[in-house]
């Protein structure tokens, strides 16, 4: 029996990764969720504006580094974000007015809004790989770990060694303070509290002097900004290419379905939840175990519960049983 | 009447564009895009027999055309006796084990009073029966991909005529959808569109994973063809002499040979399809579906199922596409679930529908048609107007040898373009439902 | 007022409702009397072709629902009056949506009208109870200070003793010098308060009066008084 061995083994392939996957995830959600809730439909073209938003600030941050701009320690990614952010809100504002709009003016049935998303997507699919391609793209920069794992290990003495990455750290961190902000704005302003009002009772936000083109435009605005963040923190992490973005379409569905779609906080465990379930059944667990068991017990196989190209398959399942035994989900959202 | 004009006259204008395709480019291409053209209309059928019939929402049809593509290479592939010995029957054993347990969770909960007890047993069956399968599965798996890994390391097939797999196919694909519209039908439309999404991706993350079923990613290359091959008629000397007749030199008659034979046995399926789609549209069954999706409320008032009518007509539409996905395997002539994208073989049929004219199985086939044809050509085009675009930069410019590499790429720009414009401005299609 | 939904059929075929400042104006008549419809004519929420609405001596016709909040009427739908996920106090707030003044003494002026929304203003809305959440929904309408409140069915699927008090409050509100309109199920009850009282039969006004005036009237009390 080793537990303090077991415990930084599971915290450096588990927990860390899932932790930060689960940041990713509930960002994405949450934009996922607050569409939703203002506009009523799900939007397929989420992922891909995620792509976009990406793409975005990986052309700047190489412009930035062209120019030999650079944070040190700390990505230069992250003072390209701001000019992503600023264009991909430019572009599904007007998305939106070109396209949503008309629809939410003929009061358009959702399910309209969404095979209109899946044209929007396509659409925003084309665009990033027409300017970027379809390639990998690398644009992280700075410090590569905020703890290595061998530094750990002479720090400690222990046999497994903790790697955190610097990319996994900023993921949490700036997870944490946008979830803040959103919550901030959600709670404590006028605008966001009559965003709150919109997605309650539209008819009754509208009686008291909502101005429903305003509520939709900040909810885009934010949208833009939630995505973009996810993204740009999905590529430093991992790396960036389009299809990937689509791909994670699943997950973050999956994590806003659990969570209840429509609830912000529900997005939030939804993400945690999704993350933690693929991380740990795609692990193998057979270390693990043999540290914790005895010698002439430790398992021959993998552990593994599912090979990690059927990590689709968790969230599908997860938000299946989900739906089957809580269909409003976690965190009640709407089941309109 | 002025419907007919106008359904004969938009056909007419495909027709004269693949004509054209055929006319400028080459017949090969132009009949290339017939046969595919076939199928999109065939999968587009499928589609809007679920969505234009019954109003229901799927996002999952590149699986069911996966599983079509599968049942191409279990029923037509010879099977491998050496990978059968090594495991084959104990990887099926750990899969009815596996499917047993399952069932058996699934009549505990039908049967056994909600409480502990209930939620105990279940977790001991599946974890129990997870633990058995495994056990079984793992080694059979690998004693299977160890045979002859550079051509075989897989069961393969019955060894039965390819064509058997056409309605394989389709079985393979409504049992799917039999198991996904029993879960996720009944709930909303988005959950639903979630769900079939879901599926999709992991179907296809099995036909890329599990090699011993059909070589995963290492494609299962070579599969028999209905028609002869090309090599053949090109060394019989009737048909090199009746290609002479025709004033055709023997290799390209060959592949023209078979192209349109191909043509000639998807036009018999389409036709047939077609038929019975319209026959059932015009029979009460057809007019009950529609009411059910105008209405599903006042239906389900009425008395009428409306969840068992849904779940008929998501295996239905699903079977379909299945078949349309073994058939377009089979003009493939191999498997290769790397090449199996959501963008291609879910979105794009969408699109067919929508510009079809969703409701209306012709409007269905001419989206297939005119969709299929500007899929194929927009890319040459683009790269024509990129050409044009960049005229007066000069070689090497790095402006412009970008839009020319990026040229490929309008393809899903385009496809979104002509979605959205039409849902806008024509949003009930070319040929709108009557 | 005449006037219908959309471009659908008349739904009102000559209706005339008249509210002073500080009255309660009650609309009572048989289900499907239109009674709804004549209010929401008022507010802006149907077509009214023929006719005109006049509010301080001005014709607002043609202006949107919004635009009459902001010209200070204020209305309380029937189902669906409240912000069910947001607490109390932000129910208020919303009501305030559109004044860029302080309103806290608007708010303060809300809560000694209803003292139980005080003690729960950092509750969800959606789960007081049935009279407290028309207690809600009728403070968030007050908050705009508007001169015309009105209010559709304030007392539907509540209680007789909450009833009671609804209509005690609402004479209250009254007595800051803000008319009411009102649409009754409960037509004796609300008739009692009543200093005009309308009785619509089939889109038209049938009988109008004084609520007394009307309660006293045996053609009015044998149609649908009950006697």
């Amino acid at each position: 029996m080793d537990i303090l061995n077991t415990l930084v083994l599971l915290a450096n392939f588990v927990i860390v990764p899932a932790v930060t996957y689960g940041s990713q995830l509930a960002l994405g959600a949450l934009g996922v969720t607050l569409i939703y809730g203002i506009l009523r439909f799900s939007n397929f073209a989420h992922g891909d504006t995620m792509a976009f938003g990406t793409m975005v600030t990986v052309l700047v941050t190489w412009m930035l580094q062209s120019w030999g701009v650079s944070l040190g320690p700390v990505p230069t990614a992250l003072l390209a974000l701001p000019f992503g952010i600023a264009v991909t809100a430019g572009l599904v504002l007007w998305t939106d007015r070109v396209v949503y709009r008309f629809y939410r003016k003929q009061k358009a049935k959702p399910v309209i809004l969404v095979i209109v998303s899946m044209g929007v997507m396509f659409v925003m699919n084309g665009l990033v790989r027409f300017i970027i391609g379809p390639d990998d793209q690398n644009f992280a920069d700075g410090a590569r770990f905020l703890i290595g794992a061998r530094e750990f290990k002479e720090m400690t003495g222990l046999k497994e060694g903790l790697a955190i990455k610097a990319s996994q750290g900023l993921t949490v961190l700036t997870a944490v303070i946008v979830v803040a902000l959103l919550f901030w704005f959600l709670n404590h302003t006028r605008t966001g509290k009559s965003m709150r009002a919109y997605s309650d009772n539209e008819d009754l936000a509208l009686l008291s002097g909502i101005n429903p083109e305003r509520v939709v435009a900040v909810t885009w605005i934010i949208v833009a900004a939630l995505a973009t963040v996810a993204g740009v923190l999905y590529g430093l992490d991992k790396s960036f290419k389009p299809f990937t973005y689509f791909q994670l379409l699943l997950p973050i569905f999956a994590a806003a379905i659990v969570g209840g779609l429509g609830s912000p906080l529900g997005a939030i465990a939804g993400g945690f939840v999704i993350a933690f379930s693929e991380v740990t059944i795609t692990y193998a667990w057979k270390k693990a175990a043999a540290y914790l068991l005895p010698a002439d017990m430790a398992p021959d196989g993998l552990l593994q519960l599912l090979a990690v190209d059927y990590k689709f398959a968790v969230s599908f399942v997860i938000l299946v049983v989900v739906l089957l035994f809580k269909p409003t989900g976690l965190f009640k959202g709407k089941s309109v | 009447m002025n419907d007919t004009v106008k359904t004969i006259g938009l056909f007419g204008l495909v027709a004269l564009a693949i004509l054209f395709t055929g006319l400028s480019q080459s017949w090969n291409a132009a009949l290339g895009i017939l046969n595919m053209g076939l199928i999109s209309a065939i999968m587009a059928m499928g589609v809007n027999l679920q969505w234009g019939f019954a109003g229901l929402f799927n996002v999952g049809i590149m699986g069911f055309v996966g599983l079509g593509g599968l049942a191409t290479v279990l029923v037509s592939m010879p099977p491998v006796p050496a990978a059968w010995a090594a495991g084959g029957y104990d990887v099926w054993e750990a899969l009815f084990v596996g499917a047993l347990s399952l069932a058996a969770v699934i009549l505990i909960r039908k049967r056994m009073k909600p409480g502990n007890l209930r939620a105990l047993v279940t977790w001991v069956l599946l974890i129990a029966g997870f633990s058995i399968y495994r056990e079984l599965f793992d080694p059979a798996r690998d004693a299977i991909e160890k045979v002859n890994p550079a051509l075989e390391g897989y069961l393969g097939g019955l060894g039965l005529p390819i064509l058997l797999a056409w309605p394989v196919g389709g079985l393979l694909a409504a049992g799917a959808a039999w198991v996904i519209g029993k879960t996720a039908l009944g709930l909303r439309s988005d959950y639903l569109a979630i769900a079939t999404l879901g599926i999709a991706e992991i179907i296809i993350a099995i036909m890329k994973n599990e090699d011993w079923l059909a070589r995963g990613v290492k494609n299962v290359n070579g599969l028999p063809r209905p028609l002869p091959y090309e090599i053949d008629l090109q060394a019989d000397p009737s048909f090199v002499e009746k290609a002479a007749s025709f004033g055709l030199d023997p290799v390209t008659a060959s592949t023209l040979y078979v192209k349109l034979g191909y043509s000639i046995m998807f036009t018999v399926v389409l036709v047939i399809i077609l038929f019975l789609m319209q026959r059932s549209l015009h029979s009460p069954w057809g007019r009950m579906m529609r009411a059910i999706r105008d209405n599903e409320d006042a239906a389900r008032a009425m008395g009428k199922d409306v969840t068992r009518r849904h779940l008929q007509i998501f295996i239905l539409g699903s079977a379909i596409c299945g078949l349309a996905g073994a058939m377009m395997t089979t003009l493939d002539g191999q498997l290769t679930p790397g090449t199996y994208q959501p963008l291609r073989y879910t979105f794009l049929i969408w699109v067919m529908v929508i510009v079809g004219g969703s409701g209306n199985n012709l409007g269905s086939v001419l989206g297939g048609f005119l969709i299929w044809f500007l899929w194929v050509q927009v890319e040459p085009f683009g790269r024509w107007l990129m050409e044009l675009i960049t005229m007066g930069m000069e070689p090497g410019n790095a402006l412009r040898e970008h839009l020319l590499a990026s040229a490929a790429h309008m393809r899903l720009l385009t496809m979104g373009l002509v979605m959205l414009l039409m849902l806008r401005f024509s949003p009930r299609g070319l040929l709108p439902e009557k | 007022m005449v006037g219908g939904y959309g471009r659908g059929p008349d739904i009102l075929h000559g209706v005339t409702l008249e509210v002073d400042r500080g009255e309660i104006a009650v609309i009572v008549g048989p289900n499907g009397a239109g009674k709804s419809t004549a209010m929401k004519a008022v507010f802006g929420m149907l077509n009214v072709h023929t006719g005109s609405v006049v509010f301080n001596g001005e014709d607002i016709r043609e202006l949107t629902p919004q635009a009459r909040v902001a010209k200070g009427m204020g209305f309380v739908p029937q189902t669906h009056n409240i912000f069910a996920s947001m607490s109390v106090e932000e129910n208020l707030e919303m009501g305030a949506f559109l004044r860029t003044d302080d309103y806290s003494e608007t708010m303060e002026q809300v809560y000694d009208l209803f003292p139980i929304l005080k003690e729960k203003r950092h509750q969800h809305a959606g789960e007081l109870s049935g009279g407290q959440r028309q207690q809600v929904a009728v403070g968030r309408a007050l908050m705009t200070k508007p001169q015309l409140l009105m209010l559709d069915e304030p007392t539907a699927g509540v209680s007789p003793i909450v009833m009671d008090e609804l209509f005690d409050r609402i004479i209250e509100v009254a007595r800051t010098g803000i008319s009411i309109l009102m649409v009754e199920q409960n037509a004796r009850q609300a008739l009692e308060i009543a200093d005009k009282g309308y009785v619509l039969v089939q889109g038209a006004n049938a009988h109008t009066g004084s609520g007394k005036q009307l309660l006293a009237d045996p053609e009015v009390r044998r149609s649908f008084l009950g006697g």
